[in-house]
């Protein structure tokens, strides 16, 4: 939807074609663009492209020397560094998971009650909601940490009151538990974004198309799932796209939360954090810069495949949906 | 009747679900703001307490003032943001109103090129940015992360101000091109005065990430100098995890500013999003 508009736009901007065709070369477009055109192919796409040449060399000494793929296959199969890149790479596809099944679909049960037209106090619930999503992840890392902690005892106290003390676990440092508390608690900070954009798509419904689906006695919960839902798809899809580029680039609350080891024993660490680490290096561990840009050429590589899919597959089947 | 009290029912359920995510939100910000201002022992003993004249103490803060250059950190984080903004808007505004207001050739790819930047995040060229950062001597400046900011904000920019440029009336700037005033003066007098409500959206929507960004502060700018308060009160946080009272002023330190500027904001950015400007 956003490159197709971007496109047909596109081809119809603009109107000095007709009066300026013989003038002198246009100084002014070239002044306008320049500025923005520079600093994005300075600082955005020249070091993308060049953190992929990167990736196929190795430092001897002060000397680059090409190796081909020999990093990739380091990552891949060799047993010092596969496990560590497997396990960050499985734990990122959990991450995922654990967003796409919990973060959008209560975004869109919230956005759903929000948008009814007789809520009251919508304008108030609509704020607050958002409040988790403006604070920094250090602020929402250590927050949900002291939180958490056995030592301090909010969480197992509030378990006590209903009765359930039995079920706390001191969750961030128990190897099982740790990784999905840690995707739960992004979702807890990242919830507005979807709601926010579900809630834009559904106030943008026709109202005629719901007092049609009201005539034919289509009301309340089916009124939600046979018309809202089919014509706000094209959200979801957009949503699920973001929801996938950001956790795929994640970092912050792990490293926050976790340190850069990503504990315990590994169990939380994702792409982002192992990437850290190994451009970094970390204790005894030297830092290897083109190790790092392989891992991220592998994350450019998961993140434009899933853009791709987007962009090809499921928004261009989803554009059906709209009026 | 039976469909009043359906309607009933249904509002009290959809206010129980609300308010309950509403308490979950808003949580851990209040238990960690009470207890930044008490004891040391009431924070243990009665955590969900708000504090009375007995467990009121304010000694957390004094630690943190004393130990940690937070004013400095602040001040950090606001240049880098003010700055980095008033680059996007400029930079983005302009390279909008050429895309939307000139026909020329590679229009179209350009504008293709400039959205790449929407998908695909930057952290990506994080190795390459260090070396070239290095290369030209600006490890450890807020200027590094000025232009990773910017460069970082531009795509969205001028993908959203475009499509506002278009909506700009082509009569009222060949009005002025009749009337003699040269490209720069219609984009400046004419043009950018009618999309400041688009460029309040995307300033608030840069904001927010530039404030909290924690990747770069890291990387590029991590010595004491250029601190920004994010990566400030991490590295804080980090050195005094057994001092509860000062890890919770500390946290409460980093919370207010941002809770400011969101009361200020949070109607320009609801809108904004709402408006449907990320389609």
């Amino acid at each position: 939807m956003l490159w197709a508009a971007w496109f047909a736009q596109g081809i119809h901007g603009g109107n000095m074609q007709t009066t300026v065709r013989k003038q002198r070369f246009k100084w002014h477009i070239v002044v306008f663009l320049a500025p923005a055109v520079l600093v994005y192919s300075a600082i955005m796409i020249f070091p993308m492209i060049d953190t992929l040449r990167l990736s196929l060399f190795t430092q001897e000494g002060s000397k680059e020397v090409y190796v081909g793929l020999k990093n990739f296959q380091t990552l891949f199969h060799d047993p010092n560094w596969s496990g560590q890149f497997w396990n960050a790479l499985g734990n990122n596809v959990w991450f995922f998971i654990i967003h796409m099944l919990v973060q959008n679909p209560i975004g869109i049960m919230l956005a759903a009650i929000l948008s009814v037209p007789t809520l009251r106090f919508a304008a108030a619930y609509r704020t607050v909601v958002i409040v988790p999503t403006i604070l920094s992840f250090v602020i929402v890392g250590f927050a949900w940490k002291l939180i958490l902690s056995p030592l301090w005892g909010i969480a197992p106290g509030i378990l006590d009151a209903i009765g359930l003390k039995s079920w706390f676990h001191p969750w961030l440092g128990k190897e099982e538990y740790a990784l999905t508390t840690l995707a739960l608690i992004s979702v807890w900070q990242f919830i507005g974004i979807p709601m926010m954009l579900i809630y834009a798509a559904l106030l943008s419904i026709p109202q005629e198309i719901l007092e049609a689906a009201e005539c034919d006695g289509i009301t309340g919960f089916s009124a939600f799932w046979k018309v809202k839902l089919p014509l706000i798809l094209p959200s979801i899809g957009i949503i699920s796209i973001l929801t996938f580029v950001g956790n795929f680039n994640s970092f912050d609350l792990i490293y926050v939360a976790q340190g850069p080891v990503a504990g315990p024993n590994y169990s939380t660490d994702i792409l982002g954090t192992f990437m850290y680490r190994t451009f970094f290096g970390y204790q005894l561990q030297l830092g290897d810069q083109n190790l790092g840009a392989a891992i991220a050429s592998v994350m450019f590589a998961i993140i434009l495949v899933g853009v791709c899919i987007y962009l090809f597959t499921v928004q261009r089947r989803l554009r059906r949906y709209q009026f | 009747m039976n469909k009043a009290r359906r309607n009933l029912a249904h509002s009290i359920a959809a206010h129980t679900l609300l308010l309950s995510y509403t308490i979950l939100a808003l949580f851990p910000v209040f238990v960690i703001l009470i207890n930044s201002f008490k004891t040391r022992k009431a924070i243990f003993r009665h955590p969900l307490t708000p504090p009375n004249p007995d467990s009121f103490s304010l000694v957390g803060y004094e630690t943190v003032l004393k130990q940690g250059d937070f004013f400095h950190y602040f001040q950090n984080s606001m240049i880098v943001t003010v700055v980095s903004l008033f680059f996007i808007l400029l930079f983005g505004a302009m390279a909008a109103f050429a895309l939307a207001e000139y026909r020329f050739r590679g229009n179209v790819w350009m504008g293709l090129y400039l959205a790449l930047g929407i998908m695909i995040p930057i952290r990506i060229g994080t190795v390459a940015i260090l070396q070239m950062m290095v290369a030209s001597g600006l490890v450890n400046t807020l200027t590094a992360l000025i232009l990773v900011y910017t460069a970082q904000g531009l795509p969205l920019a001028v993908f959203i101000l475009t499509e506002f440029m278009k909506q700009v009336s082509d009569d009222l700037k060949n009005a002025g091109r009749i009337d003699g005033l040269s490209e720069y003066a219609i984009f400046f007098r004419l043009a950018l005065p009618l999309v400041r409500p688009a460029m309040a959206t995307v300033a608030v929507f840069n904001m927010i990430p530039i404030w909290n960004d924690l990747w770069f502060p890291l990387i590029l700018a991590p010595s004491e100098a250029t601190k920004t308060l994010t990566l400030g009160s991490q590295v804080f946080i980090g050195q005094f995890v057994t001092n509860w009272n000062a890890v919770l002023a500390a946290l409460s330190l980093a919370i207010i500013p941002v809770l400011a500027l969101y009361v200020i904001f949070s109607r320009q950015l609801i809108r904004g999003i709402t408006a449907g400007a990320v389609k």
